[in-house]
């Protein structure tokens, strides 16, 4: 017996809702047998995981806010993914977008009012779009590969920061703490409610909405998806492969840097030398696992979003450490991968067959 | 022991990991597989040595532990891609983020632990010559197989029928199909070896190269791996060259640091990943160079026809 | 040139080399062959006819080793044999040369003939035998020289070279001329005769009757995966040995071919290109005019310059000079390809699925990707009106005969022929006055061919200017009214097409224009005598 893919004539409708699912109970599986390996009851890890940060309102807000980011990034990184063009670097863009945001709170902190928490944000945007051009105009331009600029990129992008909070930026009154000044109350993110939920949540659903409408049913939609799939025909439609790189890239830098503007005013109220446990990286199984569509993105990044609250719910209560989180997410995004395969292929499992004529006649 | 002694020293040092990464990401590319996960291979490599090396006290055991570590990693793309016709650039990606959480997660016990060092071979008489005597017959053992793997894979690709075979797989793989070879298996096989050498990668740096586990201590150097294959442009003599130029800069920018040049260090530390674009730009401005040597079927899927 | 006179001995007379039978193959719910019989003996030239889907290349892709039937048996020499794979079809033996070249294009010649051959052997002592037998075959090659470097004719040498170096009793060839010029293909043919007076058998594989007739002793003729009759070719023509392989007489195309004309709505004037990678043809001053009412045949072997040419008309590719190319009286060297479109061209390239179409969109998302900027409504303020697309879809299914499983399918899951019929029909729908189509019934079924062709020539009456590129002469002769061929990125001068002899074409096509004319005439004599 052995197991033999065969084409299917069409991607199946089915298999496209019921991958993710799979990919997530096999998780779960290998999860557990992670934990058993490691010492601890699986059902307890599993509950602290996933259950037990959804019984608190504390915890169902800290959800929403690190879930916010991880949605925002992912559905610009779908427009890139679907597009073919394989932006790895929206951590840096994230890191670029609070750089920038934050040249208002830190160079310019008397410029207060109304205005200055937008004018951030567009910063912000900007400076993810800036980190993001790079890439965009390196493959346009050159042919360079962009999955390595984009990802050399990160490794810059952090050491600029680096150098910001440990150079000119560090708070004349923070004791030589690496950090930037506290922000000023107009330059804090508008906060929904009283907890640490903020409008970050807002930005991440808006994005959601108006990626998933030009996806599915707007011309420049339909050019994306055709370029990622056949540029060659994309070209046949009029569509122009520069102008779709740097559409997507801009478009996700934009995003990945209001992410980071909005994680910094919001979240953590300074620059600090470390501002995201890895978001831009987690973003990229986000819109894997939510099959690169915003609405399977929104969900995608609830359950990631999970994952951090939960790794660290289980160091607190099972004293795990919260690298499990990482592997998990690993793990999850290796299955979605895996199951994927089932929408193009049917699975079979074939007999050794008795080869023609039947064997035994001959010699 | 002289300056320029101790440099050309620390240079084989920095240039060794990526030596060993890029060599084993070489065969896979050529082969028609872009494995993008060579980081995180070459992390769990690192970590499995360290552990290996820490419990037991023998550095070797721990080598031989991260070669087994890296083909186990590439045995998980290798499925994902090769038969389960997977996106190769997403599985990396996948592999090396899997990587990096899975090191952190084994490692975290290890971290201040005292580790282990690769011990340098002494060769007689040889190794008490001067200057060469230290620069050439004092290394360990990966810098020796580092150098190896360059000749034997340069011998291998251009000498031998399964070289050829190997690289007509990854010009041509319908074609290669149809004259009976298989792709599934020559591929497979070439990403095993790619996890090794990327394994090999990682127990140098975590035995060698600073003997101790950091978290995340591969620091971008498997993504810059991958760079040097393409500035190679898929010739093992061209990642020997590329691989000493990329530890030259590296540590000509410690010595920078160190020498007080009034330049942050931040920009010193970024120089390996600016110059890893910088000379991504260069080789594909040279569009003929790349278009020309670049493997055919590089990342395409495989199908065998019905 | 006449093969029969060279095989003295009777057909009957010949021992069986290899005898299949009952072969049937099943993929899936599809019966690729069915109970399929077949003999080949030793020296024969063999003919195997069918259209495509008929079954012939699976078929032979089990007689090489390259699938495995679900039953039926092969004997070769009288014994029963189990041909596992394509290695041991070669120790039997058996030798192919694929249609589609299965040549490394990064790798020396010599190292693609090793590939193919048992390992033992030194490359420097193979290459030595390589120069040997090409040259006794007339089939000269350069062991070093990369394969990317070399044209089309001469890689196919590679491929016969490598098959010859086994000395194989039974040579498969998949539709060897179809890259070749007459000229070429007389050589082959040559090659062929030889090989059989030395007792090799060749199975033959083509669609093109005219040389089947000439060569081949023996024609076994497929449909639907079944055998349908054996005929000796020699005493049938070509008209018959078609009404075989379709299996009903051929709907002939009709064209008046009137020569009346109106304006010139394609006007090219010393269009230039250069080649985009090494492996691209430049296009060197060509000049063409064609006129509404007519339709203009572009002649040529593959890759000397189609699909360039067809790239700077459509706008794929956009020349220096905007009014180099001019279209339905506008300048449009500089125009992008919708801008062209919204003039009244319209364009079909050689390449269905991944050019013309996008495999994975259903249908009426196909008729999108080359109507949202026609002024056919598919855009309103930059949503896409896909009940629009839809009834687009309906209207270009009835009209041109697509037929599909269920409605809207995606497009990867049409035959080729239906697809074809299409893409086609997608265009024709909008009614254009320019159209250009690249190899139009490429791949094609009969049926659906003559329907293209026969829509194409009514266009034309209807006064729309259309340019075919086509590497099928048949194809170039039925639906032209002159004919022009590209021959290394050079067009000659288009002629009626009466005035066209094949021999000509083939001149042509050689790259052997006007210039030296006389001295073809000379050589002609001589071969002649």
């Amino acid at each position: 017996m052995r197991l033999v893919l065969e084409k299917r004539a069409e991607h199946s409708r089915l298999m496209t809702v019921v991958s993710p699912l799979l990919a997530i109970g096999l998780s779960l599986i290998a999860g557990s047998i992670m934990f058993v390996m490691i010492g601890v009851n699986p059902a307890e890890a599993i509950y602290a995981f996933f259950i037990e940060p959804l019984t608190s309102t504390w915890s169902l807000e800290e959800l929403v806010v690190k879930s916010a980011p991880l949605v925002l990034i992912a559905v610009g990184l779908s427009v890139c993914f679907l597009s073919n063009n394989w932006n790895i670097g929206a951590e840096g863009q994230f890191t670029m977008g609070a750089i920038f945001g934050s040249i208002i709170p830190v160079l310019f902190h008397g410029f207060t009012g109304p205005l200055a928490l937008p004018a951030m944000i567009i910063m912000g945007a900007l400076g993810g779009m800036f980190w993001a051009s790079i890439p965009a105009f390196l493959k346009t331009r050159f042919g360079t590969n962009e999955i390595l600029t984009s990802l050399m990129l990160v490794y810059i992008a952090q050491y600029i920061l680096d150098y910001l909070v440990r150079g000119p930026w560090r708070d004349p009154d923070g004791f030589n703490f690496p950090e930037s000044r506290l922000y000023e109350a107009d330059h804090t993110m508008w906060m929904l409610g009283d907890g640490r939920m903020h409008f970050g949540a807002i930005f991440a659903l808006v994005a959601v909405i108006a990626v998933w409408f030009m996806l599915t049913k707007t011309i420049k939609g339909f050019e994306i998806k055709v370029m990622g799939q056949t540029p060659r025909a994309g070209q046949f439609a009029g569509f122009s492969r520069k102008g779709i790189v740097w559409f997507s890239f801009l478009i996700s830098g934009a995003f990945a840097g209001i992410a980071g503007i909005v994680e910094v005013s919001g979240t953590i109220g300074q620059l600090t030398p470390v501002i995201s446990p890895g978001y831009g990286f987690t973003a990229i199984i986000v819109a894997f696992l939510g099959r690169l569509n915003p609405i399977g993105i929104l969900f995608a990044g609830l359950l990631l979003g999970l994952s951090y609250i939960g790794g660290e719910a289980a160091q607190v209560t099972l004293g795990m450490t919260d690298k499990t989180t990482s592997v998990f997410q690993g793990m999850l995004l290796f299955f979605v991968l895996a199951c994927d395969t089932l929408i193009l292929y049917k699975v079979r499992l074939v007999k050794p067959q008795p080869t023609a004529g039947g064997a035994h006649e001959r010699v | 022991m002289n300056g320029f002694e101790a440099l050309v020293l620390t240079i084989i040092t920095a240039s060794t990991p990526l030596l060993l990464a890029a060599i084993g990401e070489l065969v896979v590319e050529r082969s028609g597989v872009l494995n993008l996960g060579v980081e995180g291979m070459m992390i769990v490599g690192a970590v499995a040595a360290f552990g290996v090396a820490h419990v037991t006290g023998s550095p070797l055991l721990g080598v031989v532990a991260a070669l087994f570590a890296g083909v186990a990693m590439s045995v998980l793309f290798g499925v994902l891609t090769l038969n389960l016709m997977a996106n190769q650039v997403a599985t990396g990606l996948a592999l090396t983020i899997l990587g990096l959480g899975l090191s952190g997660m084994i490692g975290e016990g290890f971290i201040g632990e005292p580790g282990q060092r690769l011990a340098a071979l002494h060769i007689p008489v040889l190794s008490d010559l001067p200057l060469v005597g230290s620069i050439v017959f004092s290394q360990d053992i990966l810098v020796y197989a580092s150098i190896a793997l360059v000749i034997g894979t340069y011998h291998f690709l251009f000498r031998t029928r399964s070289g050829l075979i190997l690289r007509a797989v990854g010009d041509n793989h319908t074609s290669a199909h149809a004259l009976g070879y298989s792709v599934i298996k020559v591929r497979f096989l070439a990403v095993m070896f790619g996890g090794a050498c990327a394994g090999l990668a990682g127990a140098y740096l975590s035995l060698a190269y600073t003997p101790q586990w950091v978290e995340g201590m591969t620091a971008g150097r498997g993504w810059i791996a991958l760079a040097l294959v393409v500035f190679a442009s898929w010739r093992p003599n061209r990642v020997l060259i590329g691989a000493y130029l990329f530890g030259a800069v590296s540590i000509l920018q410690f010595h920078a640091q160190a020498a007080g040049i009034g330049v942050p260090s931040q920009l010193m530390s970024a120089m390996p990943y600016l110059a890893t674009i910088i000379v991504l730009i260069i080789i594909s401005r040279n569009v003929t160079l790349t278009k020309t040597n670049t493997p055919a079927c590089l990342g395409k899927a495989f199908v065998p026809d019905r | 040139m006449d093969v029969h006179s060279q095989n003295v001995i009777g057909a009957k007379a010949r021992p069986e080399l290899i005898r299949a039978s009952g072969i049937t193959k099943r993929f899936g719910e599809i019966l690729a062959n069915d109970g399929v019989d077949l003999t080949i003996r030793e020296g024969e030239i063999h003919a195997l006819l069918g259209e495509n889907g008929a079954g012939k290349s699976t078929l032979v892709k089990i007689l090489y080793g390259a699938l495995e039937q679900t039953s039926g048996t092969i004997a070769w020499k009288g014994k029963e044999v189990s041909i596992s794979n394509p290695a041991a079809a070669r120790k039997l033996g058996i030798g192919m040369v694929f249609q589609h070249f299965s040549l490394f294009e990064a790798l020396t010649v010599v190292e693609n003939i090793a590939l193919a051959l048992p390992k033992g052997e030194k490359m420097a002592d193979l290459a030595e035998r390589i120069v040997e037998v090409s040259n006794r075959y007339g089939l000269p090659l350069d062991p070093k020289a990369l394969v990317a470097d070399l044209p089309v004719g001469i890689r196919q040498r590679i491929e016969i070279v490598r098959c010859l170096l086994q000395e194989p009793s039974l040579l498969i060839m998949d539709e060897p001329t179809s890259v070749l010029t007459p000229q070429e293909a007389d050589e082959l043919f040559k090659t062929l005769f030889r090989l059989a007076d030395e007792g090799c058998a060749i199975l033959y594989i083509s669609h093109r009757l005219e040389e089947v007739k000439r060569i081949c002793h023996h024609a076994t003729i497929m449909r639907h995966g079944r055998v349908v009759s054996e005929c000796d070719p020699t005493k049938e023509t070509p008209a018959t040995l078609a009404r075989m392989m379709v299996g009903e007489d051929v709907h002939a195309v009709k064209s008046d071919h009137t020569g009346a004309v109106g304006d010139v709505l394609i006007h090219l004037d010393n269009v230039s290109l250069e080649a985009d990678s090494t492996f691209g043809v430049a296009l060197k001053n060509i000049s063409l005019d064609v006129h509404a009412g007519e339709v203009v045949g572009i002649a040529g072997i593959a890759a000397n310059g189609q699909s360039e040419l067809f790239d700077v008309i459509s706008g794929e590719r956009l020349v220096h000079e905007n009014k180099s190319i001019q279209l339905l009286g506008s300048e449009a060297g500089r125009m992008k390809i919708n801008e062209r479109r919204r003039l009244g061209a319209a364009f079909v390239p050689e390449e269905r699925l991944g050019h013309g179409a996008v495999p994975g969109l259903v249908l009426s998302d196909n008729v999108v990707l080359t109507r949202h900027s026609t002024g056919d409504h598919l855009i309103k303020k930059t949503v896409v009106n896909k009940s629009g697309a839809e009834n687009m879809e309906k209207r270009i299914k009835v009209s041109y005969d697509v037929r599909m499983s269920h409605d809207n399918p995606e497009a990867r899951s049409l035959s080729g022929g239906n697809l074809q019929k299409f893409v086609v029909g997608r265009e024709l729908d909008r009614n254009p006055k320019v159209m250009v189509i690249n190899q139009p019934t490429w791949g094609v079924d009969a049926g659906a061919a003559a329907l293209i062709r026969q829509a194409l020539i009514n266009l034309a009456r209807n006064g729309a200017a259309i340019v075919v590129i086509s590497q099928d002469l048949d194809e170039i002769y039925e639906v032209a009214d002159r004919i022009a061929v590209l021959s290394r990125g050079e067009l000659s001068a288009p002629e009626p097409a009466q005035n066209m002899t094949r021999e000509r074409i083939g001149m042509l096509m050689a790259g052997m224009g006007e210039a030296n004319s006389n001295q073809q005439e000379v050589q002609h004599d001589a071969t002649g005598a």
